[in-house]
């Protein structure tokens, strides 16, 4: 039985980190609470008001998130649709893919499973570290996707930061740059603490987009763990009455 | 009017017509195993519990998935949101896609454990190895209908394989896709292959594996052959019926297994970026190359082959030699005992080089290669085929210790 256990945690654990893609600049904790309806909606209506212009969103219905964020279809129908869009369609979006490539340089990828393949920790840093940088056709930077084609679309509630380098010297011993922070060169109409915690929001409606079922998911899987342990006890006692004349 | 069977009635009338009480007695009823199987004799049950997960599942995604390139990938999206019940299904199938990998290569090693693949079970070990091909097509095959990126690159890097065969290579990889790249061609070719082609394979080769262990027998965690003492009656005197002995054993385990499976299914489904990796939330793109391509964590340690040879012909045939030595496994093995428990030093020396290195190379099949980390690959490459191509030699050198009569039971 021991042995069991041992074995099939070894084969099941991954056992060694993931190789994660984009070094450099350390990624913050989004700390999301995907239980947490007010944030949901919160990000919901910054989603649709910030990302909805070039960004789509289309495996995801308007009226699912509505039943898993606690709000009617009346609700979700009057704040958050700007379109002709009905409240079962999904969050889809009119900008055409050929214009966006001629204006962006590559069409605005769809949002739904980003928090999946990107993580949230890294969405939640992406977000807050645009920087202003003269060199790029939009005037902006990021420092976890470098030569972005997004522009900065947050910067009137963030306000512009321009980035601090500091110079270090890399394994040949040549001097670089590596980027340490920001300094807040134009304030926005938030603080830095009302902004994170609204990119916090966004993040976590992006993260229950991304996995709509994951809460439901985690609940069954409480009483399916408790029923299977309650199975496993029974089969046990069975196994051992068969076995009893067994020498 | 009882027929050969004594049965009457409903079931003498059927008995009189099918073998169905002949074919429950062979095989489970009266079928006489080993009493001291221990924990590593739970796995082949259990691959044939996942096998049945993996159809039931599969049969039901099929109605709900689209097989075309420019359906594919949101009609899975489809399946996690609108459909009832639809992502427990997924996930169960995508987990025990990883699940089955887990539990048969366990099965494999509980047979370089015990020697079972020795005489006069060969037959068992190859119809084994032809599953474990059939399942890794299978794998493979399935992995592309997502439709994901990593579905995509994966796919097209495994392909272009073939082309470093001289001569025939780039007309067969443009056979297999049937178009110059992955396209919606290879999707569908895929979907039929994996939905019907190889399920029928798989089954069929079951079966043979089945019928060829019930016509021999099992083998013990002692490597001792039960039938050379039988009772009066011509029952093994170690023997125990399966059925209900290690039918109920069986249960236990399902049960312990399905709490695993569980964990992860409810939990955990991308398990960290190894049952469902990250990249393949992003739709396949013909035109954009992720920055690593990194197989699925079972076919790892033979990605991790490929590389380590610096010729593309010559990695081909390393992996391809890695699969193939496995089938010649019964006839490698001079020794003359069966199980590890009577072996030697040198077998078991060996046999801890050969895990280590295995282990090894599917952790750094899965990153991205270096130097250094190339160098260690050539490493163990070598020991898992010194392994296979040594065994004449240090089997036959081992001091084996003396097998019992009979088994070792409490």
């Amino acid at each position: 039985m021991r042995t069991l256990i041992i074995a099939l945690i070894l084969t099941m654990s991954p056992g060694f980190a993931v190789a994660a893609g984009g070094e450099g600049y350390h990624l913050d904790q989004a700390n999301i609470d995907p239980e947490n309806h007010a944030s949901l909606q919160r990000g919901a209506r910054l989603f649709v008001n910030y990302c909805m212009g070039c960004h789509s969103a289309q495996h995801q219905r308007y009226n699912r998130f509505a039943r898993d964020a606690r709000l009617t279809d009346a609700q979700v129908a009057d704040n958050l649709i700007f379109t002709g869009a009905k409240v079962g369609d999904r969050m889809e979006n009119a900008m055409p893919k050929a214009d966006a490539a001629r204006w962006f340089g590559a069409p605005p990828p769809d949002l739904t499973l980003t928090a999946r393949s990107r993580g949230a920790d890294w969405l939640y840093t992406y977000l807050r570290t645009f920087y202003r940088d003269p060199t790029r056709p939009l005037g902006a930077n990021n420092a976890v996707f470098a030569q972005v084609g997004m522009p900065n679309v947050l910067w009137e509630l963030q306000g512009w930061q321009e980035p601090v380098f500091k110079t270090e010297l890399d394994a040949e011993g040549n001097e670089k740059q590596v980027l340490e922070g920001f300094e807040v060169v134009e304030a926005g109409s938030m603080t830095p603490v009302e902004f994170d915690r609204a990119m916090r929001d966004l993040v976590n409606f992006m993260s229950y987009m991304a996995e709509p079922v994951a809460l439901e998911r985690k609940s069954l899987g409480v009483k399916v763990v408790l029923f299977l342990i309650l199975m496993i006890v029974v089969f046990y006692l069975l196994k051992k009455e068969y076995w009893k004349d067994v020498h | 009017m009882a027929n050969t069977q004594g049965t009457t009635g409903l079931l003498g009338w059927i008995d009189d017509r099918f073998p169905l009480t002949k074919m429950w007695r062979e095989h489970m009823g009266a079928y006489y195993a080993p009493k001291n199987f221990n924990i590593w004799y739970y796995f082949g049950a259990l691959s044939l519990l996942v096998l049945i997960n993996q159809i039931v599942t599969g049969v039901w995604l099929t109605m709900s998935y689209k097989p075309s390139a420019a359906e594919a990938f949101a009609s899975v999206e489809y399946i996690m949101r609108d459909v009832p019940w639809g992502w427990l299904i997924r996930y169960m199938h995508s987990t025990g896609a990883s699940a089955f990998f887990i539990v048969v290569y366990l099965h494999m090693y509980r047979g370089l454990l015990y020697g079972s693949y020795k005489g006069p079970r060969e037959l068992i070990w190859i119809f084994g190895c032809l599953i474990y091909v059939a399942l890794m097509a299978e794998a493979f095959m399935g992995y592309l209908l997502p439709w994901g990126q990593m579905s995509y690159w994966g796919a097209q890097v495994i392909i272009s394989l073939f082309g470093a065969i001289p001569g025939i290579g780039e007309d067969l990889t443009l056979w297999i896709r049937g178009d110059y790249v992955v396209s919606d061609a290879t999707l569908n070719r895929f979907f039929a292959l994996h939905v019907i082609a190889l399920p029928i394979v798989l089954l069929g080769l079951v079966v043979a594996h089945i019928l060829a262990l019930h016509e021999v027998g099992s083998n013990n965690p002692d490597g001792v052959e039960i039938k050379k003492k039988k009772d009066e009656n011509g029952i093994p005197l170690d023997g125990i019926p399966f059925h209900p002995y290690y039918s109920v054993k069986d249960l236990f385990g399902f049960s312990v297994f399905f709490l695993f499976f569980a964990l992860v299914v409810f939990f955990a489904p991308e398990m960290g970026g190894y049952f469902l990796e990250h990249a393949n939330f992003v739709p396949a793109d013909p035109l954009k190359t992720p920055e690593h391509i990194a197989p699925v964590w079972y076919f790892t340690p033979f990605y991790a082959i490929l590389r380590a040879v610096p010729d593309k012909l010559g990695g081909v045939i390393a992996m391809g030699g890695a699969i193939v030595v496995l089938f010649l496994l019964p006839w490698l093995d001079r020794s003359p005992v069966k199980s590890i428990r009577y072996r030697g030093y040198l077998y078991k020396g060996a046999l801890a080089a050969f895990t280590v290195a295995f282990l090894i190379l599917g952790y750094l099949g899965a990153l991205p290669p270096s130097p250094g980390r190339t160098l260690l690959a050539q490493l163990c490459s070598l020991v898992y085929f010194l392994f296979f191509f040594l065994m004449p030699i240090y089997t036959k050198m081992d001091t084996t210790k003396a097998v019992p009569e009979r088994v070792t039971y409490k």
